[in-house]
């Protein structure tokens, strides 16, 4: 579903990812964890297709397609999801009318009819309840003085209406507290299908609690330096990521 | 004129004769009140850029024409007219002149009375009937208040009596339709609003002519205890005229004052926007956003008063700028001795569209009590990237992105408008508006 090759990508020169190989299969969930700074939030930006990165070597392939030459938005219509590490406030966009005009985008694109108004308040309504979230969020604008929690839970509720192939979920434990962790992880938990994949991007090991990965990826200064099995979350949580990003244990 | 006027009007003598002649025929009590005006506006002169008040808003377009007090002039078109469908009561006003037969007032309800000021002054005794027109001017008067004052022909005055509610909005129309450049219209309204009555007003300035026009409206509201009023200005001159509005809020204890200003038309357009909060917990929202294009000049000046303790004052402007369109805010917030616990805030946002547009924005807070609040906040800039990408990645296109964005920052100051029907029209009017812009889908 999603292949990464030796990606390299920066910001003004600065280079940040430095050669990145990553293969997800449809009904995989992978984590990627990493100190700061290590290059993870930039791994999302550029994979959701962000202006400002530099791509100076390696490809992504997605389904079959050159990620890297899509616009964002055929990203998305394409099924690539990015659930936003920091959920940006847009005041004066009504929260329903931009799900309503980003749900039946995806429609056009899929060739089906767009929902009236009461179809797509339907659909909405059911989702909402899973998530925990109040009703009256809808008529606000999008993100606009919503709680940090609200924010992430609200990531995940797009989320549940664009039904993404795979979802790149950038820091979305960071902010909650435990039990808004559980409510967002078990929004995540039920879009996992065996046709879809989800990219789950972490600094910490919590969250793999509840989002169990098949293959955790530790990466460390724009390079993946250890990959494995769920168990390598939990090796982190214990002894820290010194073990394994002091340059003598790097791969050379 | 005196010499020490740096901008004089081009032709100070047809005005002149022009006033000599309105004052002949006015009532005799009008006639010294008519003059001592006259006599502060050429005292005062047209401001300059030099006059802090003025900076960034020349007012050289509007001493190039040739004034004189607009003749009634062509009929208007009434059919299709913004608010054109709204219920409820209103006064039609055609080159400053009142049209009875395209205005309709029916049957009101208990404790409200609509009528316009020329009506009043064919009354015999009428000395003393109209009290705008006797009030000393303050000390604040600026030089179109004292020119309104000099010229002024007709308004609209309405009244509420204790209690009573005017439970559909009033619509006031402003249609120019003079041909000739110079066509001066000079009208001041009133609007007094008793304890606890509330009352919408809406004044659509609109223009139907290709001629450059000057329109030198006022409206005074006086809020008693509790009062509740909204008023609306909806400018939409035609291109080439020019338009200053002034506005002066009073507002006494307990009382709420919503104002919206929606600046669309006019080559160069002004609103004062003056509002004194004189009782306790009074409460004031100026609210307003200006659509520049082409060449235009909007500008909102405010000075909030805060005089009394307790209240609380908002004022949020956005300005969404294209081409080689200025727009101007100034916003003052004068916090008087003693009014304390004071709750000010100030916000005035702008969206350029293009590299040429300008906005020029000035904060400006003056405490002179503890124990207040008052904040402010400006930006100017083009779209904010983070809000495009988060939409595009959402699958929105590029270009409804900007749509969605543009739409917002208008959108944001229209959804304070309270009263529906209102609201629902001008959202609709300013997209299409906006829609029409070629740079916004680009």
């Amino acid at each position: 579903m999603l292949e990464i090759k030796n990606l390299h990508a920066g910001v003004e020169g600065r280079p940040i990812l430095k050669g990145i190989h990553l293969s997800i299969r449809p009904g995989e969930v992978h984590a990627v964890m990493g100190p700061n700074g290590s290059g993870k939030s930039t791994l999302a930006q550029v994979l959701a297709g962000r202006e400002g990165y530099i791509i100076t070597e390696g490809e992504v392939w997605y389904e079959g397609k050159d990620l890297l030459a899509m616009e964002p938005e055929e990203r998305a219509r394409a099924g690539v999801f990015l659930a936003f590490q920091y959920p940006v406030e847009i005041p004066g966009v009504n929260t329903t009318y931009f799900l309503r005009t980003a749900v039946n985008a995806l429609r056009q694109h899929r060739g089906e009819a767009p929902l009236d108004a009461v179809k797509f308040l339907g659909a909405m309504r059911e989702k909402i309840k899973l998530l925990e979230l109040d009703e009256s969020l809808l008529k606000r604008s999008v993100n606009e003085g919503f709680s940090c929690g609200e924010k992430k839970r609200a990531e995940i509720l797009q989320m549940a209406l664009l039904e993404p192939r795979l979802a790149v979920l950038d820091e979305t434990d960071s902010g909650l507290d435990i039990d808004a962790l559980k409510v967002v992880a078990s929004g995540v938990n039920r879009l996992k299908t065996p046709q879809t994949a989800q990219l789950v991007i972490t600094h910490y090991q919590r969250l793999l609690e509840y989002i169990v990965p098949d293959h955790v990826h530790v990466l460390h200064d724009g390079r993946i330096v250890r990959s494995g099995g769920k168990e390598l979350a939990f090796e982190l949580e214990e002894r820290g990521y010194d073990w394994l990003v002091k340059p003598s244990l790097q791969p050379a | 004129m005196p010499a020490t006027l740096t901008a004089p009007l081009r032709q100070p003598d047809p005005l002149g004769a022009a006033f000599a002649q309105l004052r002949q025929a006015s009532p005799a009590w009008m006639q010294p009140l008519r003059q001592a005006a006259w006599a502060r506006f050429l005292k005062r002169g047209l401001p300059t850029t030099r006059d802090e008040d003025w900076r960034f808003t020349s007012l050289a377009a509007l001493a190039a024409l040739p004034l004189a007090p607009a003749r009634p002039g062509p009929a208007p078109r009434m059919e299709g007219a913004v608010f054109g469908t709204l219920p409820g009561p209103c006064l039609v006003f055609v080159n400053g002149h009142f049209a009875p037969s395209l205005s309709h007032v029916g049957t009101l309800p208990k404790g409200v009375k609509i009528t316009h000021r020329a009506a009043q002054w064919a009354q015999e005794h009428a000395d003393g009937c109209d009290e705008t027109a006797t009030a000393t001017p303050s000390q604040h008067e600026g030089p179109f208040e004292a020119l309104n004052a000099a010229f002024h022909q007709d308004g609209a005055l309405i009244e509420l009596a204790e209690d009573a509610e005017l439970s559909e909005p009033l619509r006031l129309f402003f249609i120019h339709t003079a041909t000739e450049d110079g066509s001066m219209a000079s009208l001041r309204h009133r609007i007094i609003a008793g304890p606890r009555s509330r009352a919408t007003v809406i004044e659509a300035h609109l223009g139907q002519t290709h001629a450059a026009y000057f329109n030198n409206s006022l409206t005074e509201i006086h809020a008693a205890a509790e009062a509740r009023v909204e008023h609306l200005r909806f400018q939409d001159e035609s291109a080439a005229a020019i338009h200053v509005g002034t506005l002066s809020l009073r507002l006494a204890a307990g009382s709420h004052v919503a104002h919206h200003s929606l600046l669309l038309g006019a080559r160069l357009a002004r609103c004062n926007l003056r509002a004194r909060l004189e009782g306790e917990r009074a409460d004031c929202l100026l609210n307003g956003m200006c659509l520049g294009a082409g060449t235009q000049v909007l500008d909102h000046h405010m000075v909030m008063e805060h005089v009394s303790r307790h209240c609380e004052s908002r004022e949020f402007f956005n300005g969404i700028l294209d081409d080689e369109s200025r727009g101007v805010f100034h916003g003052r917030i004068h916090v008087h001795p003693g009014a304390v616990k004071t709750d000010a805030k100030q916000t005035n946002r702008n969206l350029l569209l293009s590299g040429e547009a300008t906005a020029n924005t000035k904060p400006q807070l003056e405490i002179y009590a503890d124990d207040v609040r008052c904040t402010h906040g400006a930006t100017v800039g083009q779209m904010n990237p983070d809000q495009v990408f988060y939409l595009r990645a959402r699958g929105i296109s590029q270009e409804s992105a900007q749509r969605m964005l543009v739409h917002a920052f208008a959108g944001e100051i229209i959804d304070r408008i309270a009263c529906q029907p209102a609201r629902e029209e001008l959202d609709r009017l300013v997209w299409d508006r906006l829609e029409q812009n070629p740079h916004i889908a680009a």
